[in-house]
């Protein structure tokens, strides 16, 4: 089964470190800041072992972990050995995440010269007191210089992340903070609900919270309440937790995990996806090194997705996102023709206001986008 | 004749009765026991895992006693559980002594006494045999004590045993032969031989286990089951070992198997008297009974498509379970399917796990219910085990459902909450013995319906696991039923309805749409259950719909871990019936039968 093979394929690399660990997140990171030139010697290694496999991209995202944390003189290189092992297209999107308690002004320019453009600020809040709760290093002060200074940098496709239904946060604290991010017409805005996983520090703090059925009911109304007000101020919800200032502002590289294009993820941790097989990188910063060190790829496990798999994928990513699916496309994709299989069950999720379906397409409306997974097991 | 014993090992359930026997074989050399137990494990996992025997079996144990003579003890194996205590009382008729197996931590329990009644009525040796001596808390002082009082044996005749590492086996197979007396019988007599049991084998068809109490049978000669009326030519005639051994006839005194060509299990009647066409017996041996299935429900197929799956399976397994019985039904909410006849609501749980087990199939299970009688004013007796029959209320001019006695046995301290929960569960007529001192033997008379709902874990639970607990079907008596229907989101799910005494009709209603609420999974759009009787609602429930559930983040690394969450959830999604445009799970309907949700 191919899929998307017309697509051009994406790269990522996961940069491993931090200065400090948020109680929130689960991906993977290392504080020992010593490692990051081994990291980026191993890292063009990796790289060099995939240029067979993958000639050219036309996205490049810098995520980590906080790659902000890397001098301006290590990114710029970091890029040129990129653009040394591979093909990267003209106009390509080239994305790197920004801490706001990291850069300068000055380092923001080196980045835009460098051939980094597009910006992913990590500002989270606009209150310190929901900052301090999340652990972050920064302050709003620190978030509004970072935007202001990317602006002035020369970044004219910058996005922001932002966290909602924290503990004693109310709607209206939330509404607030919005207002505050559409003031300052970022291109881009990553919402994310504050999800407890386990595996985090603030997970084991709080426990369970936020798995009952009430706070399920709170949790729609900041997801219903965000996609309202980002959309009266002109933003696109084009997928779940994401909204761009025009569909142009909405990230390359992003949609290439919704739709099956192919990407190569370097870096520890880090996923790719290629024709049917997926496979993911070692989740030590240890065992990747002493994998390179070898001169071996550090994937630490694989997987071959049959038709079912992918086309179970298929439908609960196109189902994230405002696009939707393309009936046809999925049918001749993945062999199944969904409108057929599962109509009843369609037309009354159309009739719930739950998706819509026109001219061969299942778009999940505002309301659907919020149960995607359980529109997906239709 | 004179060097054969036929026994049995009767107990309460987790006495230790398959230890035994498993050391039993394994002394006697009748067979490697590692084969023995692979070879049981494949032929009924669900037995092993249970820790219960659901079926009988018969094995021939050879076995030089220390009077230097050889001797053949047949090994008759009884189900141990009270749904199958027909069975258990055949296997005992074919016996003339038992081993009656006592943990020596817990000591007599109610199965122990029904059992030791059965072994009573058929008036055989009993050997009390206390096991688990090995256990720290084996209290062997009080199991005598027990023997003494509780069972009136004499405690001086009773053995003590591990069957977990095997201590005192030795005395158990001596005791066997100098105290359990050979089998009596005229070998020159016409035949007489007792069906104990039966199973279906794909080679041969019907593989008769039976006693021989007369005269002898051998391949070629014509039998007849007496009770059945039905004529069959023996093809072989052996006995059981580890597997079967034919041999050239089977006379009075064995125990052993006939294949005679019967291509069903249900051609045979468990307690039938097989004799021979041209030289019967002067009459049948005593006790035979039809057996009855007492709990009924619906079987329908979780995809339409699968009905004539279903159809092959059920016939498939009805040639092994001649209790089981079965016919078409159909239901308004879930389609074509089987109404179903069970011994118990194990017999039922059986059915069912191996219905999915073994044949692979998904499947729901309407709510379990007894078989009432109703007399209509035409002067019509009608029989309803199917609520969905249940006859227009006008034409009604008796209702009656069928009771139990309840014998159970627990400790003193349980008895108010024991005694509360019977009459809570219309338990009448109650009858109270001291049998040693903290120790209470309380019989109640009730209806078998309240005995399905949910009794026994209620029991269990109320006497902390210290009460046991047996029963028999009585007679029917008048009672006050109604209906109760259920309606999901406006739609009455008739496999859902209930037959309920009228007092217990609100409480039961409400219970009903507390458990469905619980048990149907949040659908995208709000259900309402509610509770009916006769066009009245008398109890309602909500189950809301999804709010959010759509995870905020899915890139490259989220993705394989929520496809495989999803799948789950697919998985779990096929598992349930679609009823109108709602997905009511398996577990809703047997839901229904449960009081509390920790039990």
């Amino acid at each position: 089964m191919t899929t998307g093979r017309a697509h051009i394929p994406g790269l990522y690399i996961h940069f491993p470190f931090c200065r400090s660990k948020c109680g929130y997140c689960d991906f993977y990171s290392v504080t020992e800041t010593s490692l990051i030139s081994s990291f980026l010697e191993a890292l063009s290694m990796e790289a060099a072992l995939y240029r067979e496999e993958f000639t050219a991209f036309d996205t490049v995202y810098l995520g980590g972990g906080t790659p902000s944390l890397m001098a301006p003189d290590q990114v710029e290189a970091l890029l040129e050995m990129v653009l040394d092992t591979f093909t990267i297209l003209a106009n390509a999107e080239i994305t790197m995440e920004l801490n706001p308690a990291d850069l300068t002004r000055e380092d923001l320019r080196v980045l835009r010269r460098a051939g980094i453009n597009r910006v992913n600020i990590g500002v989270q809040s606009f209150h310190d007191r929901e900052l301090q709760f999340l652990g972050r290093r920064h302050d709003r002060r620190q978030a509004m210089k970072a935007l202001e200074w990317a602006g002035s940098a020369g970044f004219d496709n910058i996005g922001l992340d932002l966290i909602y239904n924290l503990p004693h946060q109310s709607l209206e604290d939330w509404r607030a903070s919005l207002m505050q991010a559409i003031a300052l017409r970022p291109a881009h805005l990553s919402c994310y609900e504050l999800e407890l996983k386990a595996d985090t520090p603030l997970g084991r703090k709080l426990g369970q919270r936020g798995h009952g059925r009430g706070s399920e009911d709170l949790a729609r109304e900041f997801f219903i309440k965000t996609s309202g007000v980002l959309e009266d101020a002109g933003y696109i919800h084009y997928e779940v937790s994401n909204f761009a200032a025009g569909m142009d502002k909405a990230s390359q590289h992003n949609r290439k995990y919704w739709d099956h294009t192919p990407y190569l993820g370097l870096g520890p941790a880090a996923h790719s996806f290629e024709g049917a097989s997926r496979w993911w990188n070692r989740s030590s910063l240890q065992s990747y090194l002493a994998d390179l060190s070898r001169r071996e790829r550090p994937v630490e496990g694989r997987e071959d997705l049959g038709p079912q798999e992918l086309a179970m994928e298929a439908l609960f990513l196109g189902l994230r996102t405002r696009d939707g699916i393309d009936l046809d496309r999925y049918a001749r994709l993945y062999g199944r023709d969904l409108m057929r299989e599962n109509r009843r069950q369609l037309e009354e999720w159309s009739r719930l206001g739950l998706v819509e379906i026109a001219s061969r397409r299942i778009r999940p409306t505002r309301s659907g986008m919020a149960v995607a997974d359980a529109l997906a097991v239709m | 004749m004179q060097n054969i014993r036929n026994f049995s090992i009767i107990a309460h359930i987790d006495h230790g009765k398959s230890t035994l026997a498993d050391r039993l074989i394994m002394k006697t050399g009748a067979c490697d026991l590692r084969i023995y137990k692979d070879q049981m494990l494949d032929s009924m996992d669900i037995e092993r895992e249970r820790g219960i025997t659901i079926k009988s079996h018969a094995i021939s144990l050879p076995y030089t006693a220390s009077d230097g003579e050889t001797y053949t003890l047949n090994l008759i194996d009884t189900p141990g559980h009270v749904d199958f205590s027909y069975e258990v009382s055949r296997s005992l008729a074919s016996c003339e002594g038992v081993l009656l197996l006592i943990d020596a931590a817990q000591g007599v329990q109610a199965q122990t006494l029904a059992n030791l009644y059965l072994a009573m009525e058929h008036d055989l040796e009993i050997i009390p045999v206390i096991n688990k001596i090995d256990l720290p808390a084996a209290d062997v002082e009080r199991v005598l004590e027990q023997i003494d009082s509780e069972l009136g044996l004499d405690p001086a005749t009773h053995l003590a045993c591990s069957a977990k590492d095997g201590t005192g086996v030795d005395e158990i197979l001596e005791a066997i032969v100098r105290r359990i007396p050979p089998p009596r019988g005229e070998a020159e007599d016409p035949l007489a031989a007792l069906i104990f049991d039966a199973y279906y084998d794909a080679y041969r068809g019907t593989v008769i286990n039976c006693r021989v109490f007369d005269g002898e049978v051998k391949a070629g000669d014509t039998i007849r089951f007496m009770f059945n009326d039905s004529i069959y030519r023996v093809e072989e005639v052996g006995r059981f070992l580890l597997d079967r051994q034919k041999r050239d006839t089977l006379s009075a005194g064995e125990v052993g198997y006939i294949i005679a060509g019967v291509k069903t299990v249900s051609s045979v009647s468990i307690g039938d008297t097989i004799t021979l066409d041209d030289r019967p017996c002067a009459q049948p041996l005593p006790g035979f009974k039809k057996v009855k299935p007492v709990v009924f429900a619906s079987i329908y197929p979780i995809a339409s498509d699968d009905y004539e799956d279903l159809s092959d399976a059920l016939e498939k397994y009805k040639l092994n379970d001649a209790a089981f019985i079965y016919e078409k039904d159909s239901s308004a909410a879930l389609g074509q399917g089987f109404r179903c006849g069970f011994l118990g609501l194990l017999h039922l749980d059986i059915v069912q796990e191996r219905l999915e087990r073994e044949y692979g199939l998904n499947i729901i299970l309407s709510v379990p219910s007894v078989r009432y009688r109703f007399t209509l004013k035409d002067g019509a007796e009608l029989y309803v085990d199917n609520p969905a029959h249940y006859p227009n209320p006008m034409s009604i001019i008796k209702s009656e459902e069928p009771y139990i006695r309840a014998s159970m046995m627990l400790p003193d301290r349980y008895l108010g909450a024991v005694m509360t929960l019977c009459i809570d569960r219309r338990g009448v007529n109650s009858n109270m013995r001291y049998p040693s001192p903290g120790r209470v033997e309380l019989s109640y008379e009730m209806p078998l319906s309240e005995v399905i709902f949910d009794f026994y874990d209620r029991f269990k639970s109320v006497t902390q696991g210290y009460g046991s607990f047996d029963y028999d079907l009585i007679d029917y008596r008048t009672s006050n039923l109604v209906l109760l229907d259920i309606l999901v989101n406006g739609e009455k799910v008739d496999a859902l309805s209930q037959i309920v005494h009228r007092d217990r009709a609100r409480t039961r209603g409400v219970l009903a749409c507390d458990r469905l609420k619980d048990e149907i999974p949040r659908q995208m759009y709000k259900i309402a259950i509610q509770g009916a009787i006769g066009g009245e609602i008398i109890s309602r429930s909500t189950v809301s719909a999804f709010r959010k559930d759509v995870t905020a983040k899915c890139y490259g690394g989220d993705i394989t871990r929520k496809r495989k969450l999803l799948e789950k959830q697919k998985e779990g999604k096929k598992r349930m019936k679609m009823v109108g445009s709602v997905s009511i799970p398996q577990s809703a309907f047997l839901a229904v039968l449960k009081s509390d949700k920790d039990s």
